[in-house]
């Protein structure tokens, strides 16, 4: 048998086949299954060498999890095991109706924090929501079935922007808590 | 070569002996020690019955020093010397003590952490925290009736790399080999959810003497999963001590009182607290030392009035906790309740208001984080397999590095399951920068200056090189018990330079001994020959690990050259151990160490591999 290679690629790790649309149960399965057996828990009266194995190890399996478990990340791994940067930081050339719609929703939510309105707060959470859901989709034919890389990139950078969103909204909701 | 001893394959070399391992809950308030015994969790009690010990520690002049009940009961006559509540100050700062005004001590500034001056002098929260553990330690061996193996110790959830790092310290300090920090939130998680075989999403609200936490774990098949954890490292009990404690001094039309009526009417304070448990009003007598009375009527409803916003304090935390975790009020199964402050009544109605049930209260609340701990304890010292249940946990806060403009870049996010690794590249500012200083902050707050400080180190010898085209790797690691180490390294050249996030707050591992050496190791075994014992038993359990590795892996992974270095290594080992030697023991320990390196990673790729079983693997050769 060949001895497992630190730099195999997570969908290698998760026995699970390469691509966008992957059965999260599965992957939750296997995750405990890898982490039952290295995690440092079940090393901490083991040797020195077994407990720092064991930390490599179980980091870089929540590493792996982390990284298929959310749809973005797991879209921008599959790109860059194909070589594509999704140029996230540089490449800002978005579509004009994409950039159109952020802007409005960012005024949305600059106007929902002001008036302390956390009806309107959901409305935003729930409507980038259906979008980054929608996007997700269209990320996945992309990647799975017309294996348009360019395309997929875009997708990607397009989800970048809902999350940085989603994550605004969530400080929203922390900073008008009572 | 000495004779080897061989025994049946699949048996040990000796009956499995029992290692003695404890779980130790530290807290503000009380301190408790326990163990797994005949495989049940139990608290072990003092020589008079009480399993709590007060986290009360008083230093005499002669460098005497009494824990515990003793302690407490002379808390209002020598209030200077007479240390409560440590916790408090554990990697804490002279500006992070809240409402130092009315606590009675006499602090002394000094770069990381606050200091006390008593009349033995100086003392670190770290060592106070010592002299607790201590008296925990003796306890458990004097009642297991020998030396253990080791310990967890429970800290807040929302303890920072600072709080964690000085718990850490205080337990070496008090000669306690440190299996595990384990988050109290999830110790009690393990109490509750191994005795109840629970299944589904659960949240802990543990509203401790000085710190809240809270977590939502989703449990499993065995797997204990922390979805996400808030809380406060401050804020508790002792706080609702003080609002109690403040309305008397406008009550009485009091100011200015000196240590001793402080600390007097704040012990009153406590117990009106307590006696508004159960009854709806309580009168609060005292004389103070000038021979003022002080005689006042607290009712219920004045006290849920005065403290309603400490209460408002834990339930935010809590909602954001459910936010982070992406669940719903209605998708929590059922909610625990720990820590003594659960006990208010305004407490569990307000707990129970917002998850819409009524919280679980059926262990003791001050006993099920040291119960928690003591199951893992056995479970890490090797004492039953750990194949029963797996425990996934999170750093509280996230951690990152400053950036140009004051700004914290956040490297590993809140909530990142541990052990976590990340790592994130920077660049120089200026033409021919050739040092980087390399700031480490904790916290969720964009600028650093509103974030904790955990280290600053700096990489040097970079060469100059233009300005943004120099490749820095900053690799941050959270091990299990959620301490961060620091690697920067420039990719061009391979300079590297690496930190243990400690020296900006923390004791460096020359102070730890100087503080074992010092003369306030007050009546305690010499720590030579203690040192040698923990060595010796340190070289015993490597020396049975590698045994059993070998008889159950040593044919089908090594070559008969590899196992034969790796056994003279151990018979090197064998011979030294029983020895007084120190250094030569610590030499055959570290070669041992060394020749099972190879052996190890053969053994982890297995495991790997095992739990990939039933899967074809070719695929994997790919």
């Amino acid at each position: 048998m060949k001895s497992l290679d630190f730099q195999q690629d997570f969908f290698r790790l998760f026995e699970i086949p390469p691509r966008f649309a992957i059965d999260n149960a599965a992957l939750d399965q296997r995750y405990r299954d890898l982490q039952s057996q290295v995690h440092p828990d079940k090393f901490s009266h083991l040797s020195e060498s077994e407990q720092r194995l064991s930390m490599q190890w179980s980091t870089r399996i929540n590493e792996g999890y982390q990284t298929l478990r959310s749809p973005l990340a797991r879209g921008r791994y599959l790109l860059s095991l194909q070589g594509v940067d999704t140029q996230e930081e540089t490449n800002t050339a978005m579509p004009l109706d994409f950039l159109m719609q952020q802007m409005e929703w960012r005024e949305a939510l600059q106007d929902a924090i002001e008036a302390k309105d956390m009806d309107a707060l959901d409305v935003l959470s729930d409507n980038n929501r259906k979008e980054t859901a929608m996007l997700q989709q269209q990320l996945g034919a992309q990647l799975d079935e017309s294996h348009d890389h360019l395309a997929a990139a875009g997708s990607v950078r397009k989800l970048r922007f809902l999350e940085k969103l989603a994550e605004e909204i969530s400080s929203a909701y922390d900073e008008l808590d009572p | 070569m000495a004779l080897l001893q061989i025994s049946e394959p699949g048996l040990s070399a000796a009956p499995h002996q029992h290692r003695l391992a404890v779980g130790i809950d530290l807290g503000t308030t009380n301190s408790l020690v326990a163990t797994v015994r005949n495989g049940i969790s139990v608290v072990l009690n003092d020589e008079a019955g009480s399993a709590l010990l007060p986290s009360v520690v008083r230093y005499f002049e002669d460098g005497g020093v009494q824990v515990g009940i003793t302690a407490q009961a002379q808390q209002s006559v020598d209030p200077q010397n007479t240390i409560v509540s440590v916790k408090r100050f554990m990697g804490r700062g002279l500006k992070d003590v809240g409402e130092v005004i009315d606590l009675p001590y006499r602090f002394v500034d000094s770069p990381g952490m606050v200091q006390l001056r008593t009349v033995a002098g100086i003392k670190s929260p770290v060592e106070v925290s010592a002299e607790i553990l201590n008296v925990l330690r003796d306890r458990a061996e004097r009642s297991l009736g020998g030396e253990l193996v080791g310990a967890v110790i429970t800290v807040p959830a929302y303890f920072d790399d600072a709080q964690r790092q000085a718990t850490k310290d205080a337990a070496k300090l008090a000669g306690l080999n440190v299996l595990r920090l384990l988050n109290e939130p999830t110790a009690a998680a393990i109490a509750y959810g191994l005795d109840n075989a629970s299944e589904g999403v659960y949240a802990v609200y543990d509203l401790g003497g000085g710190t809240f936490d809270v977590s939502i774990l989703r449990l499993s098949k065995g797997v204990f999963e922390v979805l996400a954890t808030n809380g406060d490292s401050a804020l508790g009990g002792d706080d609702f001590d003080q609002r109690i404690y403040c309305w008397i001094l406008e009550k009485a039309g009091l100011s200015q009182l000196d240590a001793k009526d402080t600390r007097l009417l704040l012990t009153h304070s406590r117990a009106a607290k307590e006696q508004l448990t159960d009854h709806v009003q309580t009168q609060i007598t005292a004389v103070l030392s000038g021979g003022e009375l002080v005689d006042v009527t607290l009712t219920r409803d004045d006290f849920y009035a005065m403290t309603q916003n400490l209460l408002a304090r834990t339930l935010q935390p809590t909602r954001k906790a459910l936010r982070d975790a992406k669940l719903s009020v209605e998708e929590v199964k059922g909610v625990v309740m720990v820590g003594g402050s659960t006990r208010m009544p305004q407490v569990q109605r307000a707990v129970a208001e917002l998850f819409k049930q009524t919280p679980l209260t059926n262990l003791d609340p001050d006993k099920v984080v040291a119960l928690g701990a003591a199951i893992q304890a056995n479970v890490l010292a090797g004492n039953r397999s750990a194949d029963d249940w797996l425990l996934l946990d999170v750093i509280p806060l996230s951690l990152g590095i400053e950036t140009m403009g004051g700004l914290s870049e956040k490297v590993i996010p809140r909530n990142s399951t541990i052990p976590s690794a990340r790592a994130q590249e920077f660049t120089t500012f200026k033409d021919g920068q050739t040092a980087m200083s390399i700031h480490v902050v904790q916290g969720e707050r964009e600028l650093v200056s509103d974030c904790r400080s955990l280290a600053k180190f700096e990489l040097r010898g970079i060469p100059a090189m233009v300005a943004g085209s120099a490749r820095i790797r900053v690799t941050f690691q959270v091990d299990a018990d959620g301490l961060l180490s620091v690697t920067a390294r420039e990719m061009n050249s391979g300079v590297e330079s690496s930190v243990t996030v400690k020296p900006s707050y923390g004791l460096s591992e020359g102070e730890i001994t100087r503080m074992l050496q010092d003369g306030n190791q007050h009546a305690r075994d010499d720590m030579q020959a203690r040192a040698l014992r923990e060595l010796q038993t340190e070289a015993a359990q490597l020396l049975e690990a590698v045994d059993n590795a070998l008889q159950l892996d040593g044919e089908a992974l090594l070559d008969a050259e590899s196992q034969l270095r790796i056994r003279n290594s151990m018979e090197a080992l064998r011979g030294v151990v029983s020895g007084s030697d120190n250094s030569a023991i610590k030499r055959a320990v570290e070669a041992l160490n060394q020749a099972t390196v190879i052996f190890a990673q053969a053994r982890m790729d297995r495991s790997v591999s095992t739990a990939l079983k039933g899967h074809n693997l070719s695929e994997l050769e790919g």
